[in-house]
């Protein structure tokens, strides 16, 4: 037996691992517009692409027009990834809601920073939770994900283009300040060590393509433009032909599908890591930098003799919410600590449905929190 | 074989499939800039899936919905960032980006100023008819000044943007300027739009009659296609008359005509030597 090739171990920024994970991924186009904390994300990109095969890269004079590019470019047929932070992603938020009702691939990185309005710039915050799952306008799906570490930074990246594939639509991956500017060493996994997933594109012959269809998955197959597929790509409420439409069930069938692919894929989307949790009294909630700060505190909490847990989202949206009923079997108190005024502390209230006593601790001051914050509360039970 | 007539190069161009009839009103110049486009492309003998036509927002908008080619309908003011990705990302597509006047000047005004700057390759089509259709007929960039709307009913005060005058400022490779009167002149203007490298500006003057011209003393189609007759004039022509005759003309025909490489052209040609210099 072939023994496995030793993976590359370098030191690296959060956002730096973002690159990695992307080119690893198979991402061959970066479109964006700098914003502080995001930019290295954007620097490494230009430095990197050209000296890859098909690899381009391109400063935008917005970030809407940054996100207009990617979108182009994933209809071209790339894999495609753009960055921001707070006002830049709500400059986004159209197009994004463009890319999820044209089902348009694409990975869209923010590092948080407080707000609202110019806010924080290089302060940790973790003020857009919701802004994520509801900035653009409608009701639409979306799947968001979160990294508290160097390397998650990598390995979520990956696993936001596998997604970004797999369901032909937008992923966004939030992260803190803290996690995209600190310094770790990682290990860059070899290619065949994780999956890489692109897009199903269509087998039949063009005539027969309906490029909204309905599949088993619920996602129908995507050709690049230029490829002898031609159809038409819209966003406004379309037909499975992909032309305008104002018929009841047509709009119907439309929102009800793009909901469905991603709602019924739960098992595959909503990741979770969990330390102690399986006889917990109490659980501590937390994403991104803030899950770092919670596990050093559970592990104090138990050895002073409180059976504390940690339920660590990886995916933030949608919420995993089979995954919290788990812990809240038994559960007493669940603690939700995060570095804004309560978001989603809401989603952890939504599905506890008042079973345990929900404990909230929020940072809104561009300061970490720490350790001893999330332990002071573990204590009180 | 018998020539072909217009109609059947229309008819092979037509998705057959999407349901007629189409939302524009009758009168409007929209479907004759369609018209010039495809004989262009097909006269240039361009294959279908080789076209992408990149729609904005609003009546010109629409024009995508109807035409057999790759066609992506986008936000408002957005199309060229749309074309600009597709571009970059599959240089060898010929994109164009059909926007009207509201879309190009005002919401993407600094798409436009920044896609002419970057000289992308791609074929900008303006369908300009001075007011916002599709919203009921508020002013646009392109009103005149003076002239009645219904977010200026006391007539509006701002100066109406001189496109050419921007897309040259900006950097474009070609800029030219139509009516939907002077067909064959447009349609001259389309392919050599098409054909050239870098960013092509053609701003194509389409009345609406419906919003603007029963607002501003031109009741009938025919009173507004009467006006483009009467005001346009060859820019040769127009550069000997007299700051007197200028006024109330509009000036028509090439005004840059350049070969600047794309930036699509001079980026690949940056990778090729980065590339040999020790990339992947």
């Amino acid at each position: 037996m072939a023994r496995p090739r030793k993976r590359k171990e370098i030191f690296a920024l959060g956002n730096e691992a973002v690159v990695e994970g992307a080119l690893l991924a198979g991402c061959s186009f970066y479109g964006g517009y700098p914003i502080t904390p995001s930019s290295e994300i954007m620097e490494i990109m230009a430095a990197r692409l050209p000296l890859i095969k098909d690899g381009v890269f391109i400063q935008l004079e917005d970030e809407i027009a940054s996100m207009g590019a990617i979108i182009g470019a994933s209809l071209a047929g790339r894999k495609v990834l753009t960055a921001t932070s707070g006002p830049g992603f709500s400059l986004m938020q159209e197009n994004l809601g463009y890319a999820i009702m044209a089902e348009t691939p694409m990975v869209l990185v923010n590092v948080m920073r407080g707000g609202p309005s110019t806010g924080l710039p290089t302060s940790p915050a973790q003020g857009d939770v919701q802004q994520a799952r509801w900035g653009t306008h409608g009701d639409h799906p979306i799947i968001v994900l979160s990294a508290s570490n160097v390397q998650e930074c990598l390995d979520m990246t990956i696993t936001a283009f596998n997604m970004a594939e797999k369901y032909r639509t937008p992923v966004i991956l939030l992260l803190d300040e803290v996690t995209a500017h600190t310094r770790e060493k990682i290990a860059i996994p070899n290619q065949g060590e994780f999956e890489v997933f692109s897009r199903t594109v269509p087998s039949m012959p063009p005539e027969w393509y309906k490029p909204y269809e309905e599949t088993v998955r619920g996602v129908p197959p995507m050709p690049p433009l230029g490829s002898g597929y031609r159809f038409h790509v819209t966003g406004l409420t379309h037909d499975r032909n992909g032309f305008p439409t104002q018929r009841p069930e047509e709009i119907v069938e439309l929102m009800e599908r793009i909901h469905r692919k991603i709602d019924q894929f739960f098992y595959d989307i909503q990741l979770v890591d969990t330390i102690d949790t399986a006889d917990a009294d109490v659980v501590v909630i937390a994403y991104g930098s803030v899950a770092r700060s919670a596990e050093l505190a559970v592990r104090q909490a138990r050895e002073n003799g409180v059976r504390a847990g940690l339920l660590k989202l990886k995916t933030l949206f949608p919420y995993p919410r089979r995954q919290t009923e788990k812990v809240l079997a038994h559960a007493r108190t669940l603690v939700v600590p995060e570095m804004n005024m309560g978001q989603m502390s809401r989603e952890v209230k939504r599905v506890n449905m008042g079973r345990a006593s929900v404990r909230t601790i929020n940072r809104i001051d561009g300061q970490i929190v720490t350790p001893s914050e999330i332990l002071k509360v573990i204590m009180q039970g | 074989m018998s020539e072909i007539t217009g109609n059947e190069i229309i008819h092979q161009y037509l998705r057959h499939n999407k349901k007629f009839p189409h939302v524009l009103c009758a009168g409007c110049g929209h479907g004759i800039v369609l018209g010039t486009l495809i004989r262009s492309i097909h006269t240039l003998g361009i294959p279908k899936d080789d076209v992408v036509i990149v729609a904005g927002i609003g009546c010109s908008g629409r024009l995508a919905v109807y035409v057999d080619f790759n066609t992506v309908h986008t936000t408002h003011g957005r199309a060229l960032t749309f074309a600009t990705g597709i571009k970059m990302a599959s240089p060898r597509l010929n994109v164009i980006c059909i926007m009207g006047d509201g879309d190009a000047l005002s919401i993407g005004g600094n798409h436009l100023i920044h896609a002419a700057r970057r000289n992308i390759g791609v074929t900008a089509l303006i369908l300009n008819n001075n007011i916002y259709g599709m919203t009921g007929g508020q002013s646009s960039p392109a009103t005149p000044e003076g002239a009645t709307t219904m977010t200026n009913p006391y007539g509006q005060l701002d100066a109406s943007f001189d496109t050419v005058a921007l897309a040259r400022g900006a950097g474009a490779n070609y800029v030219a300027r139509g009516t939907v009167f002077h067909v064959k002149r447009l349609e001259g203007i389309m392919e050599e739009a098409i054909s050239r490298p870098g960013f092509s500006v053609v701003e194509a003057i389409t009345p609406c009659h419906t919003q603007y011209g029963r607002k501003n003393r031109y009741k009938t189609p025919v009173d507004m296609y009467k006006w483009l007759k009467k005001a346009a004039v060859p820019i040769e022509r127009f550069e000997e008359m007299t700051e007197e005759q200028r006024r109330d003309r509009l000036p028509i025909g090439v005004f840059v005509a350049e070969d600047r490489p794309g930036f699509e052209e001079r980026y690949l040609a940056l990778q090729a030597q980065m590339r040999a210099k020790g990339g992947k």
